[in-house]
């Protein structure tokens, strides 16, 4: 139990993906503008990230590099790349198909956002990360649910710091984006305090 | 002549007036993180470019059998094919790289300036310029990760270039060039996070300053392009 809860608490404050893993930069800069696209882009992202990690991680474990198959001709780990995308993609659409016949609601809500999920890089990364740090089902899911929730708060806490820096009077070639990725560095400077408080708290070392 | 100017200016085009990074603002990802050294940056460029090479060629000779409702998976399985060619050589000549590379290596699939440039440019244009648009791009894409990890490694760890012994072997193995002395403490929050917004944040700054600012030498430069 402490294990999982070490997991999902680093994955938000130490191991942000967007603030100290640069994962997901795109839709961080393209859709924290809004706190209330910010908020339904994250939802989005986590469960597609949970959904996604419950995909690959048998696929990977069961299909392609099964423990007995490591190293020897049965090895098909370097097909993860390709499988993995694939598995996404197609993952991306049933959600978006599921959500509009039975679940409308949260479909308009999360609507825009899908598509673009497939292309986010959190979501590729999470799963391929899940396997290279050795994690077994239940610690991929609680990480990739932890990712998630990390990449909520960072989405929402810098929609609040960009509503700030869009008012600001600045140089004319930092209009923009320019301006908003300093004030990216400074947010992300204050995630560097939460080092070591997962330790400090659940008394392990990492 | 015209037609020979025309293919230059897509091959130059992206190295500075829509420099993917800078000016389109795509694979903004791996910029951030692979450059804490310039010698990655310079990895990571190289294996993006190959990708983003062969992918525009591929799509771009498909482009009209690929049916237009399913182009993105079919650009996605392109492009993850190269990049698991890619990941296969790294791992087998160059596995320093690979490590400093990380996740980010198998992550070149969801770049955006790959499938952005198959989508904007090379499902619209012939193999030659999707070529040379590959080329260009990932120039571009070189350029500013090398420049961005240069000022990262300088500043944060003091040194330039540490780590090309292992791409180029005949430098040696410890190859690095010490810009900054020793006995001065470095920056070391530049080769952190927050370093790699800041400096991208500044850097792109600078190119919007050298692309929009009233033009003195302005005609000079437009003839070339014209």
């Amino acid at each position: 139990m402490v294990k999982l809860a070490v997991i999902f608490f680093t994955m938000i404050l130490v191991d942000n993906y967007v603030l100290a893993k640069f994962l997901g930069i795109c839709p961080f800069l393209g859709v924290s503008k809004k706190l209330d696209s910010a908020v339904g882009m994250s939802l989005a992202v986590t469960f597609v990230m949970v959904m996604a990690t419950a995909a690959t991680w048998p696929i990977y474990k069961l299909l392609l590099c099964p423990d007995w198959a490591v190293g020897t001709a049965r090895d098909m780990s370097y097909l993860q790349t390709i499988v993995f995308i694939l598995i996404i993609a197609i993952l991306v659409q049933l959600l978006e198909n599921f959500l509009k016949k039975f679940i409308p609601a949260l479909y308009k809500a999360l609507g825009v956002y899908l598509p673009l999920i497939t292309t986010n890089c959190t979501i590729l990364g999470v799963t391929i990360l899940n396997l290279d740090n050795g994690y077994d089902f239940i610690e991929s899911i609680v990480c990739a649910a932890g990712a998630g929730i990390g990449f909520l708060v960072a989405m929402v806490l810098f929609s609040g710091v960009r509503r700030r820096v869009e008012q600001a009077v600045t140089p004319k070639c930092f209009e923009g984006l320019p301006i908003t990725l300093v004030a990216a560095a400074v947010t992300s400077l204050s995630f560097m305090g939460f080092g070591g408080i997962i330790d400090a708290i659940f008394n392990v070392a990492a | 002549m015209s037609e020979n100017k025309s293919k230059m200016s897509i091959l130059t085009n992206g190295i500075l007036n829509e420099n993917p990074v800078l000016r389109l603002v795509l694979g903004t990802c791996p910029t951030l993180a692979v450059t804490t050294m310039a010698s990655n940056g310079i990895g990571m460029g190289l294996a993006a470019t190959f990708v983003l090479l062969c992918s525009n060629i591929v799509i771009s000779a498909l482009r009209k059998v690929i049916p237009d409702q399913v182009r993105i998976p079919c650009y996605i399985t392109v492009i993850a094919g190269f990049v698991s060619i890619v990941q296969m050589v790294v791992k087998a000549y160059v596995p320093d790289l690979d490590k400093a590379l990380g996740v980010y290596l198998p992550l070149i699939v969801v770049n955006c300036i790959i499938l952005g440039r198959a989508e904007m440019f090379a499902s619209k244009n012939s193999v030659v310029d999707s070529a040379l648009d590959g080329i260009g791009m990932g120039i571009g894409f070189t350029i500013t990760l090398t420049i961005m990890g240069s000022i990262r490694e300088i500043l944060g760890s003091g040194t330039w270039m540490a780590g090309l012994g292992k791409l180029i072997p005949a430098l040696g193995a410890d190859f690095s060039i010490r810009i900054i002395p020793e006995s001065i403490d470095t920056f070391s929050l530049m080769t952190s996070a927050p370093g790699g917004f800041f400096v991208f944040g500044i850097l792109m700054a600078g190119a919007t300053w050298l692309t929009t600012r009233p033009k003195k030498s302005a005609p000079a430069v437009e003839g070339g392009n014209a």
